[in-house]
């Protein structure tokens, strides 16, 4: 859920990177947080377990500009990707304006991303979302590894509605902001849409 | 979900001018105010070297994990909660089913003193999220102008 303050002239937008355990959610926030501005961005927050798994969220706002003279900030969350963090999940999901979904490309994690999709399915309609309806993008991350899946076959898989996808490899940003912006632009449509 | 949240700078004076009064009358250190997505509304007291985005952020994901303790437990929700540390304690409640109101105190204050005014402030604080949240319903068209050109610009760079 968006929040217009017109006191500051300020819209804050909620995207949420979902996928399994280890795809690559936080280290694309911790990309996007290290390759910005300083001015453009606040701190990383990272509630994470000793072994740095994400245990609740990361968490950091990002500023991208002004749009009809109102400045435009997202707030950038992910969801811990194991499967037995579900509750965690389910709260970072509420009122979200967008979702990225990161899936591993290695042949051995295609259960685990089919399963994570069928999640975030379920986690959306139990909030009464539909993931058709939301700002909805597809990341295709670890494209560089040698087991890495063909991407017609993950499209098939994971992507049956179509959403638009990237090929990415997040510890070296490939992919990554045409990601980010690519569902802050369906944010920002979204928002046309919905006034 | 794509509902929406406006604060307009009438509802945003009001606010500040209950949370002033609350800092003053709790002899509290901060008064924080925040929504349960963690977007920071108002904030007044000795803000200066606080951080507070990243402090709504949390709060909003604290309330939102005692949210879901509350459900297993069979309860609707908790309408306080309490961190007491060594100097600074925090009194967490929750206003109008939807706002995070946070009040941070040390020694020159007490539970029960911050308790009280909270309770008063909680009252005059709904009153405002209600006109809000009739001013959102009403909406404003603002963004129904922007252009995919607009969207574009902003990438642009």
């Amino acid at each position: 859920m968006s929040f217009i303050n017109y006191t500051n002239r300020e819209i804050t937008c909620k995207i949420v990177y979902y996928g399994p355990g280890l795809c690559g959610k936080t280290t694309n926030v911790q990309w996007i947080h290290a390759q910005t501005a300083q001015e453009a961005r606040g701190k990383l927050i990272s509630l994470a377990t000793e072994t740095e798994r994400t245990l609740f969220f990361d968490f950091f706002p990002l500023a991208l500009g002004q749009i009809r003279g109102f400045k435009t900030r997202f707030h950038l969350y992910t969801v811990p990707g194991q499967v037995f963090y579900d509750a965690s999940r389910k709260l970072i999901l509420k009122n979200l304006d967008g979702v990225v979904f990161v899936a591993d490309s290695q042949d051995e994690r295609m259960d685990a991303n089919v399963e994570s999709v069928e999640n975030l399915l379920t986690n959306l309609q139990d909030q009464g979302d539909e993931l058709s309806k939301v700002p909805y993008v597809m990341q295709y991350n670890k494209r560089d590894l040698p087991n890495a899946a063909p991407v017609d076959e993950m499209r098939r898989l994971l992507n049956p509605l179509g959403a638009p996808e990237f090929e990415a490899v997040a510890p070296t940003g490939v992919g990554v902001f045409e990601t980010l912006k690519q569902v802050a632009k369906l944010v920002l449509a979204d928002l046309r849409k919905n006034t | 979900m794509s509902s929406q949240f406006v604060m307009y700078d009438e509802e945003f004076q009001r606010i500040n001018r209950v949370c002033e009064r609350l800092t003053r009358e709790a002899n509290a250190k901060v008064v924080f105010l925040g929504d349960k997505n963690g977007q920071l509304i108002a904030c007044t007291g000795q803000t200066e070297n606080l951080d507070t985005t990243s402090l709504a952020s949390l709060m909003a994901g604290q309330i939102a994990a005692a949210g879901g303790i509350a459900k297993l437990i069979n309860e609707k929700e908790f309408n306080q909660i309490f961190h007491e540390g060594e100097r600074d304690n925090v009194h967490i409640s929750i206003v109008a089913s939807r706002v995070i109101l946070v009040v941070i105190f040390d020694s020159r204050s007490s539970l029960g003193l911050v308790r009280l005014r909270v309770k008063k402030a909680s009252e005059e604080l709904a009153r405002v999220f209600e006109t809000m949240m009739r001013k959102t319903e009403t909406g404003a068209a603002l963004f129904a102008e922007i252009t995919d050109d607009d969207i574009d610009n902003m990438f642009s760079e």
